[in-house]
């Protein structure tokens, strides 16, 4: 058995919808793109050229890998296949400075979804989410209400995935499910 | 039921289908959809709404908009209940119930006016002066100032409405909805950048909407609709009604109020966001606030039935009333014939008071050829009142100064007397964004002169003196275009042609004091400048004698400008007052800065989300769905939901906490230790890193062993502690204090990024990666040996040690450490197996009769053995000296943070206060944690206090209480007797031990 | 609310960071060089100055980095943001005037 922070919530659905994806393996990178054979060896080991511009993602097969800060990434992977990966990263890198940290159940991620998923993330996002200054396929580090949250806008415009802290979760959660009940 | 006895034929932009019947002080009235609370009374012929501030006089309905001082009224009851809404912005609904304020037992006969007659003794600084002596009688002036004080009654139930927030982003913000916001908004809008137009009022079309002229050949009413509806089919443009943008601030951030359902009434709306608050950053703003009326003062200037010029057109042209039938107006300027005119369209007797000796040009023309009466160069000297109704004025010419009345008197019945004494630019929010004001001597109004340099905004329309439509008009779309394309948007910069018709207007006559046939200050009348503080001319006179003659001291002496309505309509008469008197410029004066919000904002709004629930995150672990099934009583711990202890039955925290304390030390207890912070260190310099940041070596720590650490901050004190794990070469576990986790994060990164950027060392948090079960007892091994294969034996798994392996078929890191002091494996496993773990330790523990055991008892079980928790034995103050743990401190170490501060003077003190135990004479007796520690208990303070006690118990195990104390020169105490002064007036007899109780 | 831009982030509201006081206080190299009241300095003083400030700032809910801020207090305009490695600006002398 295992849980997740919002394990026994169901879904809110309706014309916008809340739910919380199941688990994906969720590995934080560090290291410094200033070693020549950082890069190379992080591509050698996952397959993904590491997005080297703030406030972008890259996405190869079913990884997804997300600039956290310049020397700071997120990859997410199918939960099955962390473990080889971090062991062949290690591999990969063991020669350079580096971290690798599995950090799967620290976060999760809740999906908000719908015509108002913008206006709703709006009511504690201070972030202007506006196609026009966050286009799709983009992400932002930032806040909604008291959580830091690391923020992705998929490739539909209305879908937002929201990566939150494991215990900060149902906050964000019933932060969203109050603002969708009152629209 | 009364009649609406001042309601006019035409339906003006009220529904007159859609009948409303609404309550004012328990009588039911007759109103329609489109009426505020003001003008469905004033059509009700009702003019008395309430009583003032300070002198409970009575009075009525001065303006038709947000810059209300008077009409304040008590809006609906019970839960939903307000003090001081302002009738002229109340939208009326079926059912609305309102009370006047501060009259009791009515307001038509209120005991409070009784202040009126003795109004000598409520001068101005009467707060000050008055009460002050003798001393002692304060406690029974109290009582008599909080029943006079403050306007209405708060609600004593919760508020059940909920209140929306939200932030907003937008290219080209514009602020009020009136003719040059219209045209604003609509060149920024065809543009295609984003526009935000916000009003506070209802219904967008600002002035327009008391006007009854044309624009371009059609009624300017219909103008606004065709307008407004363009705006509303386009996209990019947000049209926010019943919106007031309350706060300026920097880089183009405003707060906005939006009454989103209010005018539905208070029951309907439960579910729904009675308001919202705007959090707006906008790129560019333009300010299209216009002007209000300036009234003029003169005696007895309060009285019911008096109201601004422009008041009185807004109640004809928009709401279809004519609050009187027999009018007086009172100008020095051309602007308010227009009002005359109106009345007399609609059929009321009018006359003109003009204090202008000799006005001429097109308006007194119309007027004339009216057979209007225009009476010039007069002052109005008194004013007949009686049972809630103006009965009439007194009035008398003006010496060839102003300053003074002249010839005899003269009486005129009226029932309506409209005041104007000018525009005044409403600049509020550009002075609140740190924008600078001039003094205009021509317009003699303060204009915006520098905008702050982080804002960008743009001024048009009458908020910059200009008073013409098409000007206006002119402006705002000139605005719009700019505002446009700073935002880097191209615009089409022709505007429509307009044609509005033009008049030409007469200069005014600076006179704004008018004197009565008594100096001021004297006789029985009273000149109001600022009606919502009860001030008047009299108390600036008063002010200045007494030496309070600067605006500062001026605005604060005499409340003016204080009330709610941050005095719109009173400020720059009591500056005007003031420069007669001090005979200076206005310039000269100054003027004090207009603050947030422009109006008044609910607490419901500025709150939104934050309560209840949602005020705080209650952070969960993973194994919290467990907790809550054992009956856990949970501890705030940061954010964190902690258990205290585990309530069996009817038990009581007390015997909860003595059970969970004996079963640990007998059997086994489980403690969800998943709060405590974790860090993962990675690189070749991390134990250089580890010797900074802790007092103690790292150097000899191998793989798999464990190291309690302290941390210390540059000044040599404690602020956390936790134990590190070498997991693999380069590779460390660090854990923190639940609370200061993320301090500890900060504490490390901010080394690595600012001070240590080529060290290689990277940290990651993993506090919320791992479930943390801490299994503590002399059965723990028996225990885990049943789940894990894992060896457990002494040899291969000593104290201070981890090791890795399968738990309950889960990849776990087993760290054999204690807070307990008893044997003791913390068991960490991915935070989505936690509760799984945590349930099959249970399990298996049942034959072992194991204990989940809380806060309360880690707390007891480790004072017991004299571990101390930081943050509760330490407060920042407290180095690992005074908590003798001189042992931990490396000699050897070259430096470590905070190393160089023990050589301080202060922090060498050999009479710090130090960490001691306490023993009480009465071993049933349990200290008050944060009581004092005095050496001699005397009958009354000051004692020699010694210090305070940290931590507090009855220790089961030693069968008698505990307590840690923080004494100055404590280590030198020990073994004498101290005594505890208690709240009770008690003292406890104490003898100092040391703070290690139990010892095994 | 201040508009702040995080060198790394771009241009985001006050409320994703955290002021952490004085900029460019380097820690001694060697501590014990200093006498009481030099290390009096380092622990203690800070400048509190009315107009231009070098503030350190950090991205708390966004990239996590810190980075320097010259603030002018006064009028709370921001007249530079830079990274820890980049060398302190040079402000023209409008920049640094500072208002009445």
């Amino acid at each position: 058995m295992t849980t997740s922070p919002l394990w026994d919530r169901p879904p809110i659905t309706g014309k916008n919808i809340l739910t919380e994806l199941s688990i994906c393996g969720k590995i934080n990178i560090r290291g410094s793109i200033n070693h020549s054979r950082f890069q190379s060896s992080v591509n050698e080991a996952f397959g993904l050229d590491l997005p080297l511009n703030p406030n972008t993602l890259v996405r190869v097969d079913h990884l997804t890998c997300y600039w956290l800060g310049p020397d700071e990434w997120l990859v997410h992977c199918p939960i099955e296949k962390l473990d080889s990966m971090i062991e062949l990263g290690r591999a990969k890198l063991a020669k350079i400075h580096h971290a690798l940290v599995d950090v799967s159940d620290y976060y999760t991620v809740l999906r908000m979804e719908g015509p108002d998923s913008e206006i709703l993330l709006a009511k504690s996002c201070p972030l202007d989410l506006h196609l026009s200054n966050f286009p799709v396929e983009t992400c932002a580090q930032t806040r909604f209400g008291n959580a830091s949250i690391l923020l992705d806008r998929r490739s539909q415009g209305s879908i937002f995935d929201i990566q939150v802290r494991w215990s900060y979760a149902e906050y964000v959660w019933d932060y969203l499910t109050k603002a969708i009940q009152t629209l | 039921m009364k009649k609406q006895i001042n309601r006019l034929e035409h339906d003006a932009r009220l529904n007159r289908r859609k009948s409303i019947r609404f309550w004012f002080d328990n009588r039911a009235y007759v109103g329609y959809e489109g009426d505020t609370l003001a003008s469905g009374l004033l059509a009700n012929g009702i003019h008395l709404v309430g009583r003032s501030f300070k002198y409970h006089r009575p009075r009525g309905i001065y303006t038709a908009g947000s810059e209300e001082p008077n009409a304040l009224v008590q809006l609906e009851e019970n839960a939903f209940t307000e003090p001081n809404r302002r009738a002229t912005e109340i939208e009326i609904y079926e059912g609305l119930i309102a009370h006047s304020q501060n009259c009791w037992p009515s307001r038509k006969f209120d005991f409070g006016a009784l202040n009126s007659w003795f109004s000598r003794l409520l001068p101005a600084g009467f707060y000050y002066k008055t009460f002050m002596w003798p001393t002692s009688f304060w406690m029974t002036y109290e009582k008599y100032i909080r029943k006079l004080a403050g306007l209405g009654r708060s609600p004593t139930e919760p508020d059940p409405h909920f209140y929306d927030k939200t932030y907003a982003h937008c290219d080209v913000l514009i602020i009020g909805g009136g003719p040059a916001g219209i045209e604003a908004a609509t060149a920024a809008g065809q543009s295609g950048c984003r526009v935000i137009l916000a009003d506070e009022k209802f219904e967008f079309g600002g002035m327009l909407l008391s006007e009854n002229m044309l624009i371009n050949g059609i009624p300017c009413h219909e103008w606004i609709d065709s307008k407004i509806s363009k705006l509303r089919a386009m996209p990019n443009v947000k049209l926010l009604n019943r919106t007031t943008v309350t706060g300026y601030y920097d880089y183009n951030f405003l707060v906005a109020n939006q009454r989103v359902n209010e005018h539905l009434g208070p029951r309907v709306t439960i579910n729904s966001p009675k308001e919202r608050l705007w959090k707006i950053r906008a790129k560019h703003v333009v300010m299209a606030t216009g002007a209000i009326e300036r009234p003029m003062v003169f005696a007895d200037n309060d009285r019911p039935g008096i109201m601004l010029a422009s008041a009185i057109r807004s109640y004809i042209n928009r709401f279809s009333t004519l609050p009187g039938k027999n009018c007086v107006i009172l100008t020095n300027n051309d602007s308010a014939y227009h009002a005359a005119l109106d009345i007399a369209d609609e059929g009321g007797q009018v006359s003109i008071i003009d204090i202008r000796t000799n006005p001429s040009g097109s308006m007194i023309e119309s007027a004339v050829s009216r057979g209007i009466r225009i009476i010039k160069n007069h002052s109005i000297t008194g004013v007949g009142y009686s049972r809630g109704l103006l009965r009439s004025i007194e009035i008398m010419e003006l010496s060839e100064d102003g300053l003074n009345v002249i010839g005899k008197k003269e009486k005129l019945l009226c029932d309506l007397v409209g005041i104007s004494g000018g525009w005044n630019p409403t600049i509020h929010l550009f002075s609140q964004s740190k924008g600078k004001l001039k003094f205009d001597q021509s317009n003699h109004c303060f204009l915006a002169d520098q905008p702050s340099k982080n804002n960008s905004v743009i001024l048009a329309g009458s908020c910059q003196a200009t008073w013409f439509l098409k000007d206006c008009m002119q402006e705002g779309h000139a605005a719009g275009c700019e505002a446009a394309k700073r935002a880097g948007f191209s615009v089409d910069g022709a505007s429509d042609e307009i044609n509005t018709g033009q008049i030409e207007y007469g200069a005014l006559r600076p006179l704004w004091i008018l004197p009565g046939s008594h100096p001021i200050g004297q006789g029985k009348t009273k000149h109001f400048h600022e009606l919502h503080n009860d001030a008047t001319v009299g108390d600036i006179h008063l002010a200045v004698r007494e030496g309070y003659e600067s605006v500062e001291h001026l605005k604060r002496y005499t409340t003016t400008g204080m009330g709610t309505d941050q005095g719109k309509t009173s400020n720059l008469n009591a500056l005007v007052a003031l420069s007669e008197i001090r005979n200076l410029s206005i310039p000269d004066l100054g003027v004090t800065t207009f603050r947030p919000p422009y109006t008044p904002l609910s607490m419901g709004s500025i709150v939104g989300y934050d309560c209840g629930e949602l005020f705080i995150q209650k952070r969960k672990t993973p194994i919290h769905p467990w907790h809550d099934q054992a009956h856990a009583v949970y501890e705030d711990v940061g954010d964190w939901k902690r258990p205290r202890y585990y309530s069996q039955g009817k038990e009581t925290m007390h015997a909860a906490v003595q059970r969970e304390c004996r079963q640990v030390r007998k059997t086994a207890g489980l403690l969800d230790a998943s709060t405590l912070g974790k860090i993962d260190l990675q690189g070749k310099d991390t134990r250089w890193l580890l010797n900074m940041l802790y007092t103690n070596v790292w150097d000899k720590l191998e793989v798999g062993r464990c190291r309690y650490g302290l941390m210390l901050n540059e000044h040599g004190m404690i602020f956390d502690d936790g134990v590190t794990t070498r997991i693999a070469e380069n590779h460390y576990h660090m854990t923190t204090t639940t609370g200061g986790a993320a301090r500890v994060m900060s504490w490390i990164e901010e080394w690595l990024q600012t001070e240590w950027p080529d060290l290689e060392v990277y940290a990651t948090s993993v506090t919320e990666q791992w479930a943390v079960a801490s299994l503590n007892g002399p059965n723990a091994r028996e225990i885990l040996q049943e789940l894990t294969d894992i060896p457990l034996d002494e040899e291969s798994f000593p104290f201070m040690s981890m090791r890795e392996g399968q738990v309950a078929n889960i990849p776990a890191r087993v760290f054999r450490i204690s807070f307990t002091g008893e044997l003791a494996y913390e068991i960490n496993v991915p935070a989505r197996h936690g509760l799984a773990l945590w349930e099959q330790l249970i399990e298996v523990g049942r034959k072992f009769d194991i204990c989940p055991y809380g806060t309360e008892s880690m707390h007891v079980l480790r004072a017991e053995k004299g571990f101390i928790i930081v943050g509760q034995d330490t407060d920042g103050t407290v180095t690992p000296m005074d908590v003798g743990m001189d042992w931990i401190v490396s000699k050897k170490k070259q430096d470590f943070l905070g190393k160089r501060s023990f050589d301080r003077t202060d922090t060498s003190r050999s009479d710090r206060k130090q960490l001691v135990g306490l023993l009480t004479d009465d071993p049933q007796f349990i200290l008050p944690e944060g009581a004092h520690v005095v050496s001699e208990v005397k009958s009354k303070p000051p004692m020699n206090m010694l210090g305070h006690i940290t931590s507090s118990y009855m220790s089961p195990n030693i069968g008698r209480s505990i307590a840690i104390a923080l004494l100055k020169d404590g280590f030198n105490l020990k073994g004498q007797t101290l005594n505890v002064a208690l709240m009770n007036g008690n003292s406890q007899r104490v003898i100092v031990t040391d703070p290690v109780f139990l010892n095994v | 609310m201040l508009l702040i831009r995080c060198p790394w982030c771009g241009f985001r509201d006050q409320s994703e960071f955290q002021a952490q006081g004085e900029a460019h206080i380097t820690r001694p190299e060697d501590p014990y060089q200093l006498d009481e009241e030099q290390w009096g300095q380092y622990l203690f003083f800070r400048k509190n100055p009315k107009g231009v400030h070098y503030e350190r700032w950090v991205h708390v809910h966004g990239c996590r980095r810190w980075f320097n801020v010259v603030r002018n207090t006064m009028t709370d305009d921001i007249l530079a943001t830079y990274r820890p490695e980049e060398p302190i600006p040079v402000l023209s002398d409008e920049e640094t005037n500072q208002p009445t």
